[in-house]
């Protein structure tokens, strides 16, 4: 397509849009604007659960032992192997 | 001792696996409610830290003034798994603390020695890993150093005004929660038990190592060191 053809498909895209982006509204909001008014009792559904809290408390705790145990596993594995590269070099000599 | 090795890992995963169903049927604390079941694993971790703390800076004592490599390795072992259960107290505490007192941290006598005291066993961990010759003498001054902060970090609840509760929550525990928090003690424990022994291994294994090094070196048939 020529170049001044799509220049001129652009610019009319743009023109396009121009009324709706001069013409929105901001998004309605119910926070507070012009003062904060505190309330007496935290309703219920703004209160933080506890349930995912101590079962990720609990799931911690299985991570690290089996992180800590998968280190142990892997470097006992290379200490192992690398006694028995030792030993076939001593029987060599 | 290597066939009951499967055998208590088996006990411990199973204890673990049957503990959310204890701490489930638990009495639920009137104040803080359901996140005060953490304390069911908080604690218990944290008693194992200091347990761990008191075995790395004994064997570090009797390295330094007896000299025995065997509690050197014992020393290291503790150290590690002090800086793995601190990791689980320093972790579970303040997810216990978002809910219950709203913040996830304090800068409280109780939270800042504790901390405190992970850090100084980090330290000793470093300190074994770049430290070059002659670390392990210091390291072992370093755990002593830590076991000596635990009795503080201990009353620091009783001695200063904190957030954290105080020690006398074990103690006053109402029958349906001390037999699930005693529960959890015992898997703990276990773990650690299990967690040491493999450990030990390990540094065992590495003594092995340096030894057929020496004796490769002693006939001159150095080859090069496996990182």
């Amino acid at each position: 397509m020529k170049r001044w053809v799509r220049a001129c498909l652009v610019l009319l895209a743009l023109g396009a849009a121009l009324p709706a982006v001069t013409t929105a509204q901001p998004p309605s909001t119910t926070a507070a604007q012009d003062e904060f008014v505190p309330m007496s009792e935290v309703p219920e559904s703004e209160k933080l659960p506890a349930a995912p809290l101590v079962i990720g408390a609990y799931a911690f705790i299985w991570l690290a032992a089996l992180a800590y145990l998968w280190s142990i596993w892997r470097r006992v594995g290379a200490v192992d192997r690398e006694i028995a590269q030792l030993r076939r070099d001593i029987a060599r000599g | 001792m290597r066939r009951l090795y499967p055998v208590g890992l088996a006990v411990a995963a199973a204890m673990f696996a049957a503990a959310p169903l204890l701490i489930d049927r638990a009495p639920t604390e009137s104040t803080m409610g359901l996140v005060q079941k953490i304390f069911y694993f908080h604690v218990p971790a944290a008693m194992t830290m200091f347990l761990s703390t008191f075995v790395s800076g004994i064997a570090s004592g009797v390295f330094l003034f007896r000299g025995k490599q065997a509690a050197d390795r014992v020393a290291l072992a503790a150290a590690e798994l002090t800086v793995v259960f601190g990791a689980m107290v320093l972790v579970t505490g303040p997810v216990w603390a978002r809910k219950a007192w709203g913040v996830w941290w304090q800068w409280d006598a109780r939270l800042t020695s504790s901390l405190l005291l992970w850090m100084i066993f980090v330290a000793y961990l470093l300190v074994r890993r770049y430290g070059g010759p002659g670390s392990e003498k210091l390291s072992a001054a370093v755990s002593l150093f830590g076991m000596a902060n635990v009795p503080f970090v201990y009353v620091s609840v009783n001695v200063w005004r904190t957030l954290h509760p105080k020690t006398s929550v074990v103690p006053t525990l109402s029958p349906g929660m001390r037999g699930t928090f005693w529960f959890c003690v015992a898997a703990f424990l276990l773990l650690y038990a299990l967690m040491m022994a493999a450990r030990l291994r390990l540094g065992k294994q590495q003594a092995e190592v340096e030894q057929l090094y020496l004796e490769l070196d002693e006939r001159g048939d150095l080859p090069s060191r496996a990182s």
